[in-house]
Formats: C-alpha cells, sequence, structure tokens
C-alpha cells in the first residue's frame, strides 16, 4: 500500500471511534425513562395508520439510475481532466465525441419528460 | 510488510463476511449494508495493490452510487413482504452447477498461481513505478490504446438512460 | 522521545487527533456563527443568555445534547438506527484527512485526494439514508428519500464543476491543486481568461445543495416535514448528524477554497513585494482590531464574570494578531490562516444566501439542479478543454 495512506486509515479508525465512544460515553449520565407512547414513532398524536416502508413513487428510482449513469461519466472524465494538456487536441476530441453521444441521451430524456418532477 | 499483510486480511475479511450476510440476512436492507461492507473491502483491496484511482472510484460509484440506488429501490418497492413469502424457485440443479464452475476455475487460479492471469502489454511496467501517478498512467492507456472501450462506454451508457426511462415511464 | 518525534507518522497523527478535538467545536461554533449573522440580518440579537453575547452557547447545547434521553423507537431497526449517525459523522469528519490546511499542515496528500473527498461525501448520503429508513416513521423516510435524491442529483453538478477545476490544476492531490495555482501565478477561480468563474458558480451553487442548506434545505424543511430524515433522532444521536451537516459545510467551502481560490495561498501569491502587506499586515490588524473593537463591548456589560470571559477573549485575539509579527511564527502560520480566512469567507456567504433566499419548491429545485446546473457545468467542461488548449499553444 502506498505509505501516504496509512494516516487517511489511522484518521478513519479514530473517526470510527469518536462517534462510538461518544454515544457510549453519553449513556453514562443521559436518563433514560421509556414508556410506550415516548417510544412510538412522531405522527399526529394518534399511532400511525400504516408501517412507513410502503411504496413510493418511482421519481426517486429514476433519479437515482440517472445519477449512477452521469456519476460513471464523470469518473470517466476524471482521468483525462488531469491529462487532458498532455492528451492534446485528440484528447479533446474524445471527450468530445463521448459528451456528445451522452448529450444525446441527455435530450432525449429532457425531451421525454424524464426529468420532469411531477 | 506487516502492516500490509494484516490490512489485507482485515479488508478481506470485510470482503468474505460482507458477502456472506449479503446473501444470509433476511431483511433486505442488512443484505445492502453488508453488501457495502463486502464493496469497501474490496476499495481496500485495491488500495493495497497501489491501484488509488480505482479505490476511489470503488467508493464513490459502487458505495455511493450503485448502492444508493439499490437503497433507494429496497425502500421503493417493499422488499419485506416478498421476504416474508416462501421461496418459490428451487433450481438447485443450476446453483450447484454455478458454484461448480466458479470452484473450479478458483481451484485452477489457485494452482497456477501468478501464471494464470495474463497481464496486459504495458500494464506490467507501470504497477510497480508509483512516481508516474496512478491516475496519469490510467489517463494515458484509457485515452490512447483503448480509445475505443472508452467511446463504447459512451454508447452503453446511453443505452442504460434510454432503458431507465423507458422501464420507469408508463408512457412515452 | 526523539525517536517518536521524528517518526514519519508522529505529525499525521498529531495533526489528526488536533483535527478530531476541534471539528466538533469548530462545528457548534458555526451554529453560533450563524445564529448571530442571522440575527445580524434580521434585526435582532440572537443568542445573548450564555457567555457575553452568547459566547458560551455551543458549549451549553453540546452538554444539554450529551445529556438528553436518547429516545429509540419501538419500531425501529435498532442496530441501523443506531450507528446511520456514525456513518454520516465518520464520513464527514474523514474527508477532513486529505484537506490542505497549509503547506506543511495536511494529515494525507495522497495522489486522488479530490476523490477522497467526493467519495467520503457520498458515503455520508448513505448515513441519511438508513438514518431515514430504520427510524420507521413517514417524515424521517420522506426526508430521508428527498435528502437523498437531493444530494445524489446535484453530486453530478458538483463533479462536473470539480471537473473543471481539476483541469485548471491538473492534479488530483490537493497540496498539487495549490502548488499549480502557486506556479501560475493566479488562483484557479480566474484562470482561464476567467471563465473559471462559471465552474466556481456552479460549484457553490452545488455545494450548498450538497449540504442541504437554505435556499435548498428541502429534506428539512420544518413546515412540511418536521425535521426531516432526522425527525426520530434525539440526544446525541441527533448531535452526530449536526456535527456531521456543519463539519460538510466546512468541507465543501475548504474544497471550493483549495480548487478556486488558491487554497493556503495569499492573495496575488504571483507577486511578491506584497508579501509583507498581507503575511504580516493583514492578519495582525484583523485580529489586534477584533481584539480592540471586543474590549470596547466589556463596558456595556454588567455581570463581571463575563466581563472577565469577554476580556479573555479580546486578549486572546490580540495575542494572535501579534503572533503573526513574529517573522519565525509567520513562515509557519501565514498559510494556514490564509487558509481558514478564505473558509471563513465562503462560509459567511453560505450564511447570507440563508438569510438572503426564500426556500425553493422541491420541483424547481430538481430542475435546477438536472436542466440548469448538470448542462452548464458539462458546456463549462468542453469550454475550459478548448481554452486551456488555447492558452498552451
Amino acid at each position: 500500500m502506498p505509505r501516504e495512506y496509512l494516516p487517511i486509515l489511522i484518521f478513519l479508525a479514530i473517526a470510527i471511534a469518536f462517534p462510538v465512544a461518544a454515544i457510549a460515553a453519553a449513556r453514562l449520565i443521559r436518563p433514560a425513562a421509556p414508556f410506550r407512547t415516548k417510544l412510538e414513532a412522531y405522527e399526529c398524536g394518534i399511532k400511525a395508520a400504516s408501517d412507513s416502508r410502503g411504496r413510493y413513487t418511482v421519481r426517486f428510482y429514476i433519479i437515482a439510475i440517472l445519477f449512477v449513469i452521469f456519476d460513471v461519466e464523470t469518473i470517466f472524465l476524471f482521468p483525462w481532466a488531469v491529462r487532458y494538456k498532455q492528451l492534446g487536441w485528440f484528447g479533446v476530441a474524445e471527450v468530445a465525441v463521448f459528451l456528445a453521444i451522452l448529450a444525446v441521451g441527455y435530450v432525449w430524456a429532457f425531451k421525454k419528460g424524464a426529468l420532469e418532477w411531477v | 510488510m506487516l502492516i500490509d499483510t494484516v490490512l489485507f486480511y482485515i479488508f478481506a475479511a470485510m470482503v468474505l463476511s460482507g458477502a456472506i450476510f449479503t446473501i444470509t440476512r433476511r431483511s433486505a436492507v442488512h443484505s445492502a449494508i453488508s453488501l457495502i461492507c463486502s464493496l469497501l473491502g474490496v476499495a481496500g483491496l485495491f488500495l493495497l495493490q497501489r491501484a488509488e484511482f480505482l479505490f476511489a472510484v470503488q467508493i464513490v460509484l459502487y458505495v455511493g452510487g450503485i448502492m444508493v440506488l439499490f437503497l433507494f429501490v429496497i425502500m421503493l418497492v417493499n422488499l419485506d413482504l416478498a421476504a416474508k413469502a416462501r421461496q418459490f424457485n428451487r433450481a438447485w440443479a443450476v446453483g450447484i452447477a454455478a458454484v461448480a464452475v466458479v470452484g473450479a476455475e478458483m481451484a485452477w487460479f489457485l494452482y497456477r498461481g501468478r501464471a494464470a492471469f495474463h497481464i496486459a502489454e504495458n500494464g506490467g511496467a507501470g504497477l510497480g513505478s508509483a512516481a508516474a501517478g496512478n491516475t496519469e498512467m490510467i489517463a494515458d492507456s484509457l485515452f490512447s490504446e483503448y480509445l475505443l472501450p472508452f467511446e463504447i462506454a459512451s454508447v452503453l451508457l446511453l443505452v442504460a438512460v434510454v432503458g431507465s426511462v423507458v422501464m420507469a415511464k408508463k408512457r412515452i | 522521545m526523539h525517536a517518536i518525534i521524528s517518526h514519519p507518522l508522529f505529525a499525521p497523527v498529531l495533526i489528526t487527533l488536533a483535527l478530531i478535538a476541534a471539528v466538533p467545536l469548530v462545528a457548534g461554533y458555526l451554529s453560533l456563527v450563524e445564529r448571530k449573522v442571522l440575527a445580524d440580518f434580521q434585526v435582532r440579537l440572537g443568542p445573548m443568555r450564555v457567555g457575553p453575547h452568547g459566547f458560551l452557547q455551543p458549549i451549553a447545547d453540546a452538554v444539554k445534547l450529551l445529556i438528553k434521553e436518547d429516545i429509540i423507537p419501538s419500531d425501529s431497526d435498532k442496530a441501523i438506527f443506531w450507528f446511520a449517525p456514525c456513518v454520516s459523522t465518520c464520513a464527514a469528519l474523514t474527508a477532513f484527512s486529505v484537506l490542505p490546511f497549509a503547506r506543511n499542515i495536511a494529515v494525507a496528500d495522497v495522489n486522488v485526494g479530490l476523490l477522497v473527498v467526493s467519495s467520503m461525501s457520498s458515503v455520508g448520503i448513505l448515513g441519511i439514508i438508513l438514518g431515514g429508513w430504520s427510524s420507521n416513521s413517514h417524515y424521517s423516510l420522506l426526508g430521508a428519500l428527498r435528502s437523498a435524491a437531493q444530494l445524489v442529483s446535484y453530486e453530478v453538478a458538483l463533479a462536473f464543476a470539480l471537473l473543471s477545476g481539476v483541469m485548471a490544476a491538473g492534479t488530483l492531490s490537493m497540496q498539487g491543486i495549490v502548488k499549480a495555482q502557486l506556479e501560475h501565478g493566479v488562483w484557479g477561480v480566474f484562470a482561464n481568461y476567467g471563465f473559471m468563474i462559471v465552474p466556481f458558480a456552479v460549484y457553490i451553487i452545488a455545494a450548498t445543495a450538497e449540504t442541504n442548506r437554505a435556499p435548498f434545505d428541502m429534506p428539512e424543511a420544518e413546515s412540511e416535514l418536521v425535521a426531516g430524515f432526522h425527525t426520530e433522532y434525539s440526544g446525541f444521536r441527533f448531535a452526530l448528524y449536526f456535527l456531521a451537516e456543519y463539519a460538510n459545510v466546512f468541507v465543501v467551502a475548504a474544497v471550493a477554497v483549495t480548487l478556486f481560490l488558491g487554497g493556503w495561498l495569499r492573495p496575488f501569491p504571483g507577486v511578491s513585494w506584497l508579501a509583507v502587506p498581507l503575511n504580516y499586515g493583514f492578519p495582525a490588524v484583523l485580529l489586534g482590531g477584533s481584539g480592540l473593537l471586543t474590549l470596547t463591548l466589556v463596558r456595556k456589560l454588567k455581570d463581571p464574570l463575563q466581563q472577565k470571559v469577554l476580556v479573555f477573549l479580546a486578549v486572546t485575539l490580540a495575542i494572535l494578531g501579534a503572533v503573526f509579527l513574529v517573522p519565525a511564527v509567520n513562515g509557519a502560520v501565514a498559510g494556514l490562516f490564509w487558509f481558514l480566512f478564505k473558509v471563513s469567507c465562503l462560509i459567511y456567504v453560505q450564511i447570507w444566501f440563508r438569510g438572503t433566499f426564500p426556500r425553493f419548491r422541491y420541483d424547481q429545485l430538481m430542475n435546477i439542479g438536472w436542466k440548469i446546473a448538470i448542462p452548464v457545468g458539462m458546456a463549462a467542461v468542453l469550454i475550459n478543454a478548448l481554452l486551456g488548449m488555447i492558452s498552451r499553444a
């Protein structure tokens, strides 16, 4: 492993330990007086009529899948962004084609109203 | 290096235990979390192999992208009801065949060791030297040698855009 | 003893411990600053009771949250409810490990530093989704879905803006990005004939949405979703989400400063005769002046204890200002000062947004993300490439 990542892993370990230790330490001093109504989910005052884990609108799914697609796209471009001056006009042309093909998909989705939040 | 060995076993344990819990947990969200653990372990293994860029990509894309999508889907369709239903597909034969194939592959690689892997041209040379920087090396080979796969990837992503919109929208 | 100090891990571990100890404090004081600044916008006083001018309010808040009862709803998924806030906090904290605070002050400087920050921000989304889902309350789940959908939408625009910044610098290492700006003699935001201002604007908008802050604070739109994904959270678990949120505010500002505003470089890094007035004069006048202005407030306070706290604060500020006049120390702390000063300015701008803009509707928010920010960011990448190639030739 490259040496310079070791401090990040140490940081990560301490960053994991900090919230866990804080919650555990808080347990020693905080009160604990639960009763049934207190432990109900927050609602308008009467018990929720249905379990909240039901079915929700498919819009969220479209957003998530479009995000994954565009995320892949941007990740592909990061190596190019680092080296684009060395790769020259040829690299710019490559990326222009890459982005153009995806722009077609974007415009199509736009026209079909997939980006519309209803 | 001792520390590398220790980290390898930690990451490998994350990958394997995550994978096992992914298929054994009843609740879909618990499975997803186990899968996240497994994917993070894979990211760690990439890091141990000095593939820094892939390490970051693994976390950004798989943990931050694909798993968010998975969790969305789990939340949207309420899989908990499905999990309580009796399992109806009993395709044992197919399952055993698949396991046998994968097991044979694993045995082959363990038996042959390094020789079983065909390392791409120029791929092996870059692994040793970290001087050039991992991202830069990826850029140089992706945008010169592997130009066509890169452009085809954009077509693949285009198909994914069309497919997802067609699937999710009732009226087009 | 010498063997410990000269160990290559000594400085990173020391900075790690200092950061982990400082971030909760900074997050608390950011909330105080936010309340005070907003109060000022609205011609109110803001918190005034705990300490002089509410100076000790964050401490009181932290203690209160620490000794509050921790309520875990009976229908919740207890294990996930337990660790979801830890995921958010841990991700937000870990992003600090690659921030370049000064030339020599950073926990780690890695080749893919910028991607480490964005990977941590994407892991933070998981904490929100899992927290909202495990609460098993309608408000939490809807808040989590909205929040996550908003975060992922703006993450794409954010990535395009980062791409432009990376193109100007030619590296993903955070220290490397700052050093590239030192070599060019100009801040990233003015590179490429000033066109970088466009990705910078995209970044600021996307980053505001990414930290769930007004005018994009839909997930916590208190008039419709109570408190969004952390409706069911109380006590210290709520504090962890709160900490993650303010830590993220700092991180996005720090990334903007690193990529676009020169990181720990002073203004005009290429003009050498400005070094003395900017590196010595400016921090000394700013901090010393604040100390003197604080002293003028002491008379107005009645309580002697509060007066003492304020005098202590004023003297500390003045000493901090005086430290910048010592040449030996100045070289080490001037970079840190500029970095923190720029970050503070950007955070002030974010608070300013909150005091100025009304909240968007959710469909408007999605429209801005998908129909404006993403195409603009994408076009900015291409135009930057063209301009960069022209300036190279």
